[in-house]
């Protein structure tokens, strides 16, 4: 079985803190990391070779020094690492991402499922799986929680909904995206990364992958930003002072008196 | 600072690191209240190849040595001085069969150790040989094609949790220190089993347990080197898992220091942080000269052993002797620093001191240690 | 020619640009900033410079729509075991303002099976018609053919805007049908409004962890799409005295679908959930230890509420995800909403600004919490806590 997934680079944190004057971002040099719910589709996409046999090949879209971190991905039994990189693919939005990845994964040939976090923690969209199958014009299923059965052109799963489960099934080739509840990440091993450290990620440009540049990148992308701004939430509230009793109290007795909490 | 550590020491370590960090920080309070073992995270250990670090790679191990083996060690204590020794304990337990191990014994045991099957244990200790090792009572006597143990083993980390045991016994009451021989004996062994529990200070995640035999057989293939050759077999050993326990007790350091220092940050008292005062500067500053010294002597004596050299006894003992007394005033300290937190056990480090404690006392007391520094001292110098 | 550019007659070297982006992707060479092959292009430089130096420029688009073509505003009416799902109702609400700003139609989609009294509900809460689909097979959600239907209808009738609820669903669904009509999405709009001028929708979503602020126009394709979370817009009060029509579009139903709903399993079924609680007690890092979320359920319990939690803490591992509140976790708008030792995070404001009335304790008075709560109370929350399941306890019974 074929499996790719998808990843992305992601910033190794979201607490990012905003100069309130110049309204830009402070810039600590949080390192670059994978983004963290797609290490849940790698483990899943290399359990799955492990059980049914196949290969895992990683892909993502980015800047150049994606590559190291696609590298590692190797200590953790993926068996390739592609990376698409270009000027052409910079300021892509969700469309032009899926449009470049969808380009690239029929350059690599033949796939069974490709497998996505069910989000990237820098924009939390959770649009490129979806999106991506379209480009693709396979079925998907969105946070999967549970593989329940794959085999040959054929999977069923557990898709979480907001009060339970569903279980779905489709014909393979498809696209799933994943929750974290679906399996616990391995930690790489040594011999891994001994084997990572001498592997070479492909690397393939938009005219290596046949992309049309009009649909790559900032041209290919509907969406514009055209304006940011830090967010102001600032009510001038009361604050109640005396004894932790006497704060109590006087909270009890507003929210009573405004009836928002009744007695029973 | 650079410690010269290869790519591959590297790697050992920050991988060793992460487990600490991401899987035993989490739990290491609770596996101490309740005394559990740690059994999964044998099993992150030995999927992340750490557990054969210091196994040769035709047995499946990464071809290492002591320092490998002392970096693991370290890092994992940084997190739980009790759960690195599950580690820690089978290194003690394996490290006879990799020095005096024949082939057959080797390609026996050492796959299945270094792929984290399979746990080991050490067992010198008795009742009433501790310092002194001549008061074994343990007793083996050949009998056709196997040797029949009798006696009970006490306080043995791993005990009961290990599949694998290098026991030390007598075969010749007559000749003395010469008398002693070493065996594997494997759990399940008829007439082998565990006596109760210890209910420990510290290290309370480690299991250790007494070993009781009763006309236990093993087979004669068991036997470690030759008859007589236990107590060179148990010398050579603990010359190169003494500074395991200096890398313990240099973790459990690290462990308490780095949470006083985070602590005396964000602790606020006189309307400042308790790191601005200089009498809080000094106790870290203390601490961090102790542990950046005991961590040089530690990886630099382990680099010594690793490079073969006959002579290790001395060196071995001081870094043990070293670094565990500066587990024991580092973690002291660092409860000082953190006040009526730090003596709750809420708070990691009250544990640490605890943990630390035992890396004063066991494989060799810092008594004995400093016997052994000083007999060659003497030896050296006439 | 795409890409960003740095005029360097203007740029007079002051660094603010190389502070704001988050790629490392500017340097400085000879005093003058330099983009690197970091650049995502992602522009958040360009409003960081004071003196105008950085220009984003694209080609000109090929305009393969007629956009003025478009008109209207649509709704997802999202419906599971045939009742429409709340935020469908919170996004009537947002659409009809933004409708009325444009003086064009609000409707609503609605698939399904015997929805005829959920479509008269659509009207009441600001429709101004109802594209159902009422087709048995259709009855439960499916991508697949939930995508075909909503294609067929946005190529039949296009809408300028459509909207779609951020639900398991309506995440699944709008990006598949924006990927086919090769159109925008913009993702977890927390504002939305017409530009007065150009007539173009203004979305508004948080960024980096919804420690900024984007707007985001799609000024070339149509529909403009967008997802909203639940509870974040507010639904008009229904009035069913409202006149609206109920169109039956003619769609082809798909058949022999590949992906296939075998089962629908519910779990949940444990006290008030987060999503519906009007009332959430939520605790955060100033607990202390994970044993004292003890204290926040037992005042939620009280109060017939739900318990939540901040990020730091289920990350940390003393809470389920579940209860987490926050941009990465359920946004959430009760009546009242206590913020127990949360110092307020933007990234969990994110989640639950829109509640009505915030009450925030926490030790530390200069916590950003205390600058949206309506009441607050500087104080250990271990203490406070227990004094409030008291009073509560003794004053509701």
């Amino acid at each position: 079985m074929n499996i790719i997934v998808c990843v992305k680079q992601v910033p190794g944190t979201t607490d990012v803190k905003i100069n309130k004057e110049t309204n830009t971002i402070i810039r600590d040099e949080a390192d670059a990391v994978i983004n963290p719910f797609d290490e849940y589709a790698i483990e899943e996409g290399v359990r799955i070779k492990e059980k049914v046999g196949g290969s895992v090949t990683v892909i993502s879209m980015g800047i150049p020094k994606t590559a190291e971190l696609l590298r590692e991905t190797i200590a953790l039994g993926v068996d390739e690492a592609v990376l698409l990189t270009d000027r052409a693919f910079a300021g892509s939005d969700t469309l032009a991402t899926s449009y470049a990845l969808s380009m690239g994964i029929k350059k690599l040939g033949s796939y069974d499922l490709i497998i996505c976090g069910k989000q990237a923690t820098d924009g939390d969209t959770a649009q490129v799986g979806p999106s991506l199958a379209e480009k693709l014009g396979v079925p998907h299923t969105t946070y999967v929680r549970k593989i329940e059965e794959i085999k040959d052109g054929y999977i069923r799963c557990q898709r979480m909904t907001d009060d339970g489960y569903e279980v779905i099934e489709m014909p393979l080739p498809a696209v799933i995206t994943v929750v974290k509840e679906i399996n616990e990440p391995r930690l790489p091993s040594i011999k891994g990364k001994l084997k990572a450290k001498k592997y070479e990620v492909k690397i393939l440009t938009a005219d290596d992958i046949g992309a049309d540049k009009s649909l790559c990148g900032l041209n290919g992308s509907p969406t514009q930003v055209i304006k940011t701004f830090t967010p102001v939430h600032e009510i001038n509230g009361e604050i109640l002072e005396g004894t932790a009793r006497e704060q109590a109290k006087k909270l009890a007795d507003k929210l009573l008196a405004m009836q928002f909490v009744k007695c029973r | 600072m650079n410690y010269f550590l290869t790519e591959e020491q590297q790697m050992i370590k920050e991988l060793a690191a992460r487990i600490a960090d991401e899987k035993i920080a989490p739990i290491a309070l609770e596996y101490d209240r309740e005394g559990k073992f740690p059994r999964e995270i044998v099993k992150y250990l030995a999927d992340s190849d750490l557990c054969g670090v210091y196994i040769e790679e035709k047995y499946g191990g990464l071809g290492g040595g002591v320092l490998e083996m002392a970096l693991v060690v370290e890092e994992l204590s940084r997190a739980c001085g009790g759960i690195s020794l599950a580690f820690a304990g089978t290194g003690l337990g394996t490290f006879p069969i990799i020095l005096f191990g024949t082939e057959e014994q080797k390609s026996k045991y050492l796959p299945d150790i270094a792929a984290g099957k399979k746990l080991a244990a050490f067992a010198l200790t008795e009742a009433d040989a501790g310092s002194d090792a001549a008061g074994i009572r343990t007793t083996a006597v050949a009998d056709g094609d196997h040797y029949v143990l009798n006696g009970t083993k006490q306080w043995i980390t791993n005990g009961g949790e290990a599949d694998i045991y290098t026991v030390i016994a007598c075969t010749n009451r007559e000749k003395g220190a010469r008398g002693f021989s070493a065996f594997i004996v494997e759990k399940g062994a008829p007439g082998f089993s565990f006596g109760k529990k210890e209910d420990k200070m510290g290290i309370r995640a480690s299991a250790t347990c007494e070993l009781i035999f009763e006309d236990c057989r093993i087979p004669k293939e068991n036997l470690l080197a030759r008859e007589g050759m236990g107590f060179i077999v148990a010398m050579k050993t603990l010359d190169r898992t003494r500074p395991g326990v200096a890398a313990q007790a240099l973790g459990i350091a690290t462990g308490a220091f780095n949470a006083a220092l985070k602590y005396s940050k964000e602790r606020e008292q006189f309307g400042q942080p308790i790191s601005s005062f200089q009498a809080v500067q000094h106790m870290l500053a203390d601490m961090a000269i102790q542990i950046e010294a005991a961590r040089c002597l530690v990886y630099q004596t382990c680099r010594h052993i690793d490079s073969g050299a006959k002579n290790i006894s001395k060196e071995a003992a001081m870094a043990k002797v070293f670094a565990s007394d500066t587990a024991m005033k580092v973690t002291t300290d660092a409860v000082q620093i953190m006040g009526g937190y730090g003596y709750m056990k809420e708070y990691p480090v009250e544990k640490m001191m605890r943990d630390a404690k035992v890396t004063q006392i066991y494989e060799g007391t810092n008594q004995i240690q400093r016997n052994i520094i000083a007999l060659e001292l003497i030896k050296e110098s006439t | 020619m795409t890409g960003i550019e740095i005029i360097s007659d203007k740029c007079i070297g002051c660094k603010l640009c190389l502070k704001a982006c988050m790629f490392g992707a500017i340097d400085m060479k000879e005093k003058k900033a330099v983009i690197n092959d970091n650049c995502s292009l992602c522009g958040a430089c360009v409003p960081s410079c004071k003196f105008d130096a950085i220009r984003i420029e694209k080609d000109k688009a090929q305009k393969t729509v007629d956009i003025s073509e478009y008109k209207g505003v649509w709704v997802f009416a999202e419906q599971k075991d045939n009742v429409v799902s709340q935020v469908a109702f919170e996004l009537l609400g947002e659409g009809r303002k933004l409708a009325d700003a444009l003086s064009a139609p609000l409707s609503a989609v609605l698939i399904g099976s015997n929805l005829q009294d959920q479509a008269e509900k659509l009207i009441a809460y600001g429709a101004d018609n109802v594209y159902y689909v009422d087709h048995q097979s259709v009855e439960h959600y499916n991508d697949e053919s939930y995508t075909d239907i909503f294609v067929q209808l946005v190529e039949e009738y296009k809408p300028e805007i459509v909207l779609i609820g951020a639900t398991t669903y309506g995440r699944s669904l709008a990006p598949r049908v924006a990927s086919r009509l090769n159109t925008g999405l913009t993702a977890d709009c927390t504002g939305l409004e017409i530009d007065p001028e150009k007539k173009i929708l203004l979305q508004t979503r948080p960024a980096f962890g919804g420690n900024l602020m984007a707007t985001i126009i799609c000024p070339n394709h149509r529909p403009q799409m967008s997802t909203v979370r639940p509870k974040v817009m507010k639904p008009l009060e229904p009035d069913y005295s409202r006149k609206g029509e109920i169109i039956y579009p003619n769609v082809i139903i798909p058949e022999n679908l590949k992906v296939k709903v075998l089962d629908v399993v519910q779990t949940v079924c444990e006290t008030v959930s987060l999503s519906e609680a009007d009332i959430i007690v939520s605790g955060g890092r100033g607990l202390g230890d994970a044993k004292n979320y003890a204290l926040v359920e037992e005042l939620a319990r009280v109060l017939g509420g739900a318990a939540g939690a901040s990020r730091a803490i289920v990350d940390a591992g003393w809470v389920d995800y579940s209860h987490q509140v926050g941009q990465t976790g359920k946004t959430v708008g009760p009546k009242v909403y206590f913020a127990c030792g949360i110092s307020g995070a933007v990234q969990h404001l994110a989640g639950m600004s829109s509640s009505d009335i915030i009450i925030a304790i926490n030790k530390n008075p200069d916590a950003p919490i205390f600058k949206i709560a309506t009441y607050g109370i500087v104080g250990d929350v271990l203490e406070i806590l227990p004094e409030l399941i008291k009073q509560f306890r003794e004053r509701l019974n």
